[in-house]
């Protein structure tokens, strides 16, 4: 048993857990957008974030992946912590306009507006990996992935064509967070193996 | 090597060269860039094979790294340096010169094949910045009047 | 051997003990006259772009025109970059040490004449000392040499780095016979721990501790151990590691093997990047020549221990010089990073104990071995030992590679070994660390060069890029150049990093068309910080640090920009206008005649002016202008 405490409250964890599946088993609330259970964490869209401080040091790491350890002071809702959501969501705002998830989440936290241009109106996709996670890992299709690097980056099957690796089985559309694979199926999946009767 | 040469080497003498383990997915690719310009689907696909690697993963990974082309490249290819000393030597100005004169952006390879334009940051000559290399050959502070005399030579090549 | 050196050598025969190598070296130095000439050209990239080809060729045709007995005629040889780059092509004539500057392919006769008939050096080459007008023959006399203390770059420009028998005679694998012979491996470690080397890539974490974390690791989890050599050397403006790698192959390894003697590793990975394919072929020679000789591979010298060697060449991507990318790179995958909370050293490449050091660590390692540990503390200052290698480039006349001892003063550097800005005003400002480091301002000229004071300065050491701005260098631009760089770089994986990035420079590209607040500089700071704290890896946590050091010291700089319109270094294009000087226009029509708008007019041999509305500042007519006519406001 590993004791440390979040938000001042004393928490124990289990070796080897997260800080974020703690403070989940606690009720603690953490947001997240790039996290399942179902696949491996990556540390994508740093939401998570929560600030450790050990006297005059502090740190801001991502809970999703730091390990639990004794004595850790950690703290969601610092300064720095609401300094680094808030930046995320409102850029997130102008990236992904088309997305509902993102507003409603976003004005959770108080971001409503952005000072940013939107440059796609249509664009819903946080390009956080879930849906190649979990097509890779749970399904074992590995009809997805990321194409381009950086700024160029997007989610596709491979040359942006449908192909035949997808086995329709629509677990990207179940993990995405912004419901953007729901409007991308078609992109990524070749033709169905047979007609559906409608 | 040009690309006519390169027609002649067997894609399986390069695939065969390594061990079929997906650690030697980027070497491969390497090799298939340096002897043909490009990596074509067919080559991807063999590599593929021969790896073990999946398609959508051989893919992410040939668009992430900035040497490998999936489109053929030009016959020859004219590279600013834009490293922080060539940059202070206002190189972008030959950036922005050769992308009039050649009608393509920065990364982009002429219609006819024959001229790839990019940028390269810092092969290491800064004391001749602002630098363009023509495929391996150094061309040191250069100008723009220089750049049109050099497009003209290879014109006339 | 893979490639034919400058002199005829013996077939390579396995050494199978230190003994050997011992009386190979003796051999090597004996059968060497001490007085016989050598013609030594720089086969640098510098030298190279400027022309060393070439002055090899017309020294070679020379050689065979001139009637020389073969017993007096001079060897030729080419070797990596002696670090005076602004000064080549670079040739030097030993044993006696006479630098020839400048050199064309003209010049080769009278080089070999001049030796020929013993007539003593050729004046119109040699290097004049700017201050006092006078010739200095030889190249240890010269100030931008004289002031430096060469350790690291110690045999780079008198080796052939082709030729694995030059580099023993200079020295070379004697730190890794006296490791064999008379220190356990714990000793090496020890030793590394006590000569308080930090970590040259960047980050300067401590070399020993690094290694001593990585031999914990090994005793919880067992080996392999992996020690890898990081020569990604990525940041624009920064070609040490090139340099180290293309000029003296054999020091990187012969760190590398020390290395895995000290931690039981037997295999190494090299990650080279893409667009050094010089230091990858002299790589590739000196690992096959090691091998050939038994010093690397199996049963090295006969010790028992096995340790072999594979190089990786980078794909194009400067993210991969992140530690946790370039792992991922070699294990054949995209190069995203992963998170840091469980350290490379227990949990590295494959998931194994793994000890990474960039170029410029491994090759300190030999020297360290070979004096001690206490001797290398000695050199520099307490927290920041040893020396460092800097490329000293941009605004500045000695444009090259400079090694100085840790905690000499920046401006010591900038103004005595190189020579100070074109033109004799004092620099703007020094960039330091490349992307991810800051910038030091005339002001603090007396700021130590080591890992603290230029953190503290709000700078910091990176791998080694010194670029001298001078008044003609804007700021902003400058922050806005490293901010593209990164966002053309950035792997995408992280939010914070990917859009971070695009939006501060967006903020930027408004700012030098003059566009901005008050309130846009406070956001920028603020956003700054999320991304410092928010972003993955170190490329995004310090993608910021050019942009805040610049904000630093230069506000009222960006102030000019938002508040005043005004660039003003005249770099920032919308806030500038060219104009013709009509005092100066001789009316030669070149600048009418190569402007791509057409913006320029007037009739031939009369005063010519540019119509603002149609030009585009590209600045083809202030580069073609032979008159000094066209101005920046």
């Amino acid at each position: 048993m590993v004791e440390f405490e979040i938000d001042g409250q004393k928490v124990q964890a289990q070796e080897g857990w997260t800080v974020l599946e703690t403070a989940r088993k606690y009720g603690i609330h953490i947001p997240t957008l790039c996290y399942h259970e179902a696949v491996k964490p990556s540390g994508a869209c740093r939401l998570c974030v929560v600030e450790l401080r050990e006297g005059d040091w502090s740190k801001v790491v991502i809970s999703c992946m730091y390990p639990v350890a004794e004595g850790l002071k950690v703290f969601t809702d610092s300064e720095r912590v609401k300094n680094v959501r808030r930046w995320i969501l409102e850029m997130l705002l102008a990236e992904c306009p088309a997305s509902e998830e993102i507003r409603q989440l976003a004005a959770q936290y108080g971001v409503t507006s952005t000072r940013f241009a939107i440059h796609d109106p249509d664009q819903d996709c946080i390009l956080c990996g879930l849906c190649v996670r979990v097509c890779a890992e749970v399904v074992g299709a590995n009809a997805i992935s990321t194409v381009g690097r950086g700024v160029h980056k997007q989610i596709g099957a491979p040359y942006l064509e449908p192909g035949s690796d997808c086995v329709a089985c629509g677990s990207c559309v179940t993990v995405c967070p912004t419901g953007a694979m729901r409007r991308r199926l078609d992109a990524v999946r070749g033709k169905p193996k047979v007609e559906l009767a409608r | 090597m040009s690309p006519q040469e390169s027609k002649l080497i067997d894609i399986d003498e390069i695939i065969d060269s390594y061990p079929g383990r997906p650690e030697y997915l980027i070497f491969l690719l390497q090799d298939i860039q340096a002897a043909f310009n490009y990596i074509s689907p067919e080559a991807l696909a063999l590599v593929c094979d021969h790896t073990g690697v999946p398609l959508s993963r051989a893919y992410s990974v040939a668009t992430f790294y900035k040497s490998f082309s999936l489109e053929p490249r030009g016959e020859h290819e004219i590279k600013v340096c834009d490293g922080t000393a060539c940059h202070l030597r206002r190189s972008e100005l030959l950036v922005e010169h050769l992308e009039r004169r050649l009608g393509v952006p920065a990364g982009g390879t002429t219609k006819d094949l024959r001229l790839t334009l990019d940028t390269i940051s810092c092969p290491g000559c800064c004391a001749s910045s602002p630098v363009v290399m023509l495929d391996e050959d150094y061309y040191p502070k250069f100008t723009t009047r220089q750049l049109d005399e050099l497009l003209k030579d290879l014109e006339a090549d | 051997m893979a490639k034919a050196s400058n002199a005829a050598r013996p077939e390579p025969q396995r050494l199978n003990s230190v003994e050997e190598l011992a009386t190979l070296r003796q051999e090597l130095l004996d059968s060497k006259d001490p007085n016989q000439a050598e013609i030594v050209v720089c086969y640098g990239t510098g030298c190279l772009a400027s022309g060393a080809r070439q002055v090899e060729a017309a020294l070679k045709k020379a050689l065979k025109a001139a009637d020389m007995d073969v017993k007096v005629r001079p060897l030729i040889k080419t070797t990596g970059c002696r670090g005076f780059c602004s000064q080549g092509p670079l040739v030097v004539i030993q044993p006696e040490g006479i630098f020839y500057q400048k050199v064309s392919p003209q010049d080769a006769e009278d080089i070999v004449q001049a030796l020929a008939q013993d007539a003593g050096p050729v004046q119109r080459l040699l290097y004049r000392d700017p201050k006092t007008g006078e010739t200095i023959p030889h190249e240890k006399d010269i100030p931008f040499y004289k002031l430096q203390e060469r350790l690291v770059l110690r045999r780079i420009g008198s080796i052939d780095p082709t030729d694995i028998y030059d580099t023993i005679a200079a020295g070379g694998y004697q730190a890794l016979a006296k490791a064999l012979t008379s220190m356990e491996p714990e000793q090496v470690v020890a030793e590394v721990e006590k000569s308080g080397l930090r970590g040259r890539g960047g980050a300067g974490f401590p070399t020993g501790r690094k290694w001593r974390g990585a031999l914990k690791a090994i005793e919880k989890k067992g080996r392999p151990v992996y020690v890898v050599c990081n020569g990604d050397e990525g940041d624009p403006g920064a070609f040490m590691d090139c340099m180290v790698m293309e000029g003296d192959p054999h020091a990187v390894l012969e760190g590398m093997i020390l290395g895995a003697y000290a931690l039981g590793a037997e295999q190494g990975y090299l990650y080279v990047r893409a667009e050094y394919p010089v230091a990858i072929e002299h790589l590739s020679i000196a690992i096959e020549q090691a091998r050939s000789l038994g010093l690397l591979g199996e049963n090295i010298l006969g010790s028992g221990f096995s340790f072999d060697v594979r190089i990786n060449r980078g794909a194009g991507a400067f993210v991969c010089g992140e530690s946790t990318a370039l792992f991922t790179s070699i294990e054949g995958k995209a190069g995203e990073p992963r998170p840091k909370y469980v350290r490379s050293v227990e949990e590295g490449l494959w998931g194994r104990p793994t000890v990474l050091n960039n170029v410029e660590t491994w090759a300190n390692v030999p020297l360290i071995i070979e004096n001690g540990g206490d001797w290398y503390a000695g050199i520099g200052v307490p927290h920041s030992t040893g020396t460092k290698v800097f490329s000293l480039v941009g605004k500045v006349n000695n444009v090259g590679l400079v090694e100085v001892p840790m905690g000499v003063p920046l401006g010591h550097i900038v103004e005595e070994i190189g020579g100070g800005v074109p033109g004799g005003k004092p620099f703007k400002a020094v960039q330091t660390g490349g992307p991810s480091g800051g910038c030091i301002p005339y002001e603090l000229k007396d700021t130590p060069v080591d890992f603290d004071s230029l953190k503290a300065a709000g700078s910091m050491m990176g791998s080694g890029g010194m670029i001298v701005m001078d008044e003609r260098d804007c700021v902003v631009d400058v922050a806005r150049y490293f901010l593209r760089f990164l966002e053309e770089e950035s792997c995408g994986k992280c939010i914070p990093c990917r859009l971070g990035l695009t939006r501060m420079r967006e903020i930027l590209d408004d700012f030098s068309r003059g566009k901005g607040s008050q309130k846009d500089l406070e956001d920028l700071e603020s956003l700054a910080q999320a991304i410092k704290d928010g972003a993955l890896c170190a490329l995004g946590g310090s993608a910021p640090n050019p942009l805040l050091a610049t904000l630093r010291y230069f506000r009222d700089e960006y102030l000019a920009h938002i508040e005043g319109h005004k660039c003003p270094a005249g770099v920032c294009k919308d806030l500038i206008t060219y104009r013709i000087d009509p005092d100066k226009c001789t009316g030669c029509t070149s600048c009418a005649r190569m402007c791509p708008q057409g913006a320029i007019s007037g009739e031939k041999k009369k005063p010519h002016a540019i119509d603002e509305s149609a030009c585009i500042r590209c600045g083809i007519c202030l580069e073609t202008c032979e008159f000094g006519a066209v101005e920046v406001f």
